[in-house]
């Protein structure tokens, strides 16, 4: 928690080009540690976290674009939300309630799966709500850009991460986060001693999917603009190997992924462009991903625990 | 409506359409079989070989053709030598992840090599000749649904065949029944998978030339979203035989091909939904297929 303050206040103090990097930095913890509440309690992999990320990005956005400019630019949508407009703050709370709310009701049945099913189930989620989304033009902007959305500073994005890590830390010390883990150990044992596997693994989702759309509130008021393409493959594939990277059954490593494996791709991403590291460090176009890949891959099978071995954080104690 | 549209000529064109994605729907149903992995990087085989044609439509054909082979099986040993042999014990759904990251990994190394030249995407021209059509019955077919459905239906006879009759083939669908019990009883697993991913690799290296042909333009996607909708096609089949698999694949590609071919485009933009939903309906209420007979299931329920 001190590193993500440490990040923002990082933020605050570096340059305006470079600030860019940290709110990609803060907005990665809250999308990793979100899609950690589920996989990393559950054991059960998802690629759908990322469509309940689309949604609170797109209901968020959608909701706080000025009115004067909505008619323009969103004309088709529905009057309701065409002729309303809402605050940030009560924003990412929409984008919460709709990313907890889908998730419960894909939840429902889908958590009566697990394994390969469950990860497969859970893409065909993600490919209907991009397409939904692209394609519907009553409750977004479909394919084109969502732009005029107000941007907001390192401070909403650090309270944000901040807030994300609180409550999933809250979930896992609670009496649903500990059942949760347990069905993760041995779903056997845990429904032997009483616990519905069923429903622990719908907490769970349900609560990572509202904290995916807080998240995805959080980052369409980082960006300003956004398109589906960017809540879709690419942002499932780096956040799935933010939280590999980091170890996926600890929030402590879905935290640590996520900062080293965005300032990674900050890093590369800048390289793509040529930077100065000493030397100058120009690696063509796509490199980026290439070497994330091969870094995810690697780590999936040399240290399927991730970089924090999967155990949280201990600070050294005095010996009384 | 529906009907009234559905000439012979997009009948046709589905039966061609259903051939590639059955055949696509064997090359990861093989590996499925033996590994229990559902590979994500095999459209980035297709794409592999599709490349391959593309940079060298200046060669002789047959060359051209033979370098696409090459490529793709070489990388198709590559993945199980250096992805799937480490992972081998490790949970299906960590398999699948690797495989989510291998195919990230290989579209965006096409990438880099595909703008070396300053433009994104090749032409692969070179079978081009294959788009001409040939009158049949007052009906226009493609060459290359010839050629489709022909090397689909050789492909498939030389499957059956060899899985059937050959000492290799029981060793497979022994490996395929259970592993384990298969290796006690001293079925070689190396080499169980290796001919598994090898047929797979040849099977992408067919499907690469066909699909160049008809789509002529190479990019870093190429065979993504048909990958992604032979998926479903399996998985609706039944994932756990190679022939429910197959028929899936067949089945998804032909109705694609009919329904594209007899809606206007502005009706069929949330056909994509549909296709998923009845994935996740499927995999709730029949999870070993709709082809699959009786209902014996693969997925482990709560």
């Amino acid at each position: 928690m001190l590193l993500i303050a440490v990040v923002g206040l990082g933020s605050s103090l570096v340059s305006r080009a470079n600030e860019i990097h940290f709110l990609n930095a803060l907005v990665s913890v809250a999308v990793v540690v979100a899609i950690y509440v589920f996989v990393g309690n559950s054991g059960v992999l998802s690629f759908g976290q990322i469509s309940f990320v689309a949604l609170g990005a797109f209901a968020s956005g959608v909701m706080t674009v000025p009115l004067e400019s909505k008619t323009g630019i969103l004309p088709e949508l529905f009057p309701v939300l065409r002729d309303h407009t809402i605050g940030n703050a009560a924003s990412l709370l929409l984008a919460a309630a709709v990313g907890g709310v889908f998730a419960f009701l894909v939840g429902l049945p889908l958590m009566r799966l697990s394994g390969l099913a469950a990860g497969i189930a859970t893409f065909a989620v993600l490919e209907i709500t991009h397409n939904l989304l692209r394609e519907w033009t009553k409750i977004g902007p479909g394919a084109t850009t969502l732009s005029l959305v107000p941007e907001s500073g390192t401070l909403q994005a650090t309270v944000g991460a901040l807030l994300v890590v609180v409550v999933a830390y809250a979930y896992q010390r609670s009496s649903l986060g500990r059942k949760a883990r347990a069905t993760r150990e041995d779903p056997a044992a845990a429904q032997a001693v009483g616990i519905s596997v069923h429903r622990q693994r719908l907490w769970a989702f349900t609560l990572s999917g509202a904290l995916c759309g807080f998240a995805g509130g959080l980052l369409v008021h980082m960006l300003g603009s956004i398109t589906t393409e960017q809540v879709y493959l690419e942002l499932t594939f780096l956040t799935l190997a933010m939280l590999v990277v980091g170890g996926v059954t600890s929030l402590w490593g879905a935290v640590v992924g996520a900062l080293a494996v965005s300032g990674l791709e900050s890093l590369l991403g800048n390289a793509e462009d040529g930077i100065d590291v000493g030397f100058t460090l120009d690696l063509p176009e796509g490199s980026r991903l290439v070497i994330l890949g091969a870094l995810m891959a690697l780590m999936l099978i040399l240290r399927p625990s991730g970089l924090t071995g999967g155990r949280e954080l201990r600070l050294p104690r005095r010996p009384v | 409506m529906i009907l009234g549209a559905l000439d012979a000529q997009t009948l046709v064109d589905a039966v061609g359409l259903g051939a590639v994605y059955a055949l696509m729907a064997v090359g990861i149903g093989l590996v499925f079989g033996v590994l229990r992995l559902v590979n994500f990087a095999y459209g980035q085989l297709i794409m592999a070989g599709a490349y391959t044609l593309a940079f060298t439509s200046d060669w002789p054909l047959a060359t051209s053709i033979l370098a696409c082979f090459v490529v793709v099986i070489a990388l198709s040993l590559l993945m199980e030598l250096a992805v799937f042999r480490p992972l081998r014990t490790a949970s299906p759904a960590v398999m699948l992840v690797t495989t989510f990251a291998l195919a990230f990994l290989l579209q965006n190394l096409a990438l880099i090599l595909d703008i070396r030249d300053g433009t994104l995407g090749e032409p692969a021209v070179s079978l081009a000749s294959l788009n001409q059509a040939v009158s049949v019955g007052g009906v226009d077919v493609r060459k290359v649904t010839i050629l489709a459905v022909v090397v689909a239906a050789v492909t498939l006879g030389l499957l059956a065949l060899l899985l059937g009759r050959t000492r290799i083939g029981l060793h497979m669908r022994a490996a395929s029944t259970d592993f384990r019990t298969a290796r006690l009883l001293g079925v070689r697993a190396d080499t169980v998978i290796g001919v598994a991913v090898l047929l797979s690799g040849v099977v992408a290296a067919t499907v690469a030339v066909i699909l160049t042909v008809q789509l002529p333009f190479v990019e870093p996607q190429f065979a993504l979203k048909e990958t992604i909708v032979v998926l479903v096609g399996v998985v609706v089949g039944g994932i756990d035989r190679l022939w429910t698999a197959t028929l899936g694949g067949f089945a998804i590609g032909f109705a694609s091909g009919v329904i594209n071919g007899a809606l206007p485009t502005d009706k069929t933009v949330f056909l994509p939904s549909a296709l998923f939903a009845l994935v996740i309906l499927v995999l709730l209420l029949r999870p070993a297929g709709v082809f699959a007979p009786g209902r014996t299931a693969v997925v482990d329920r709560v």
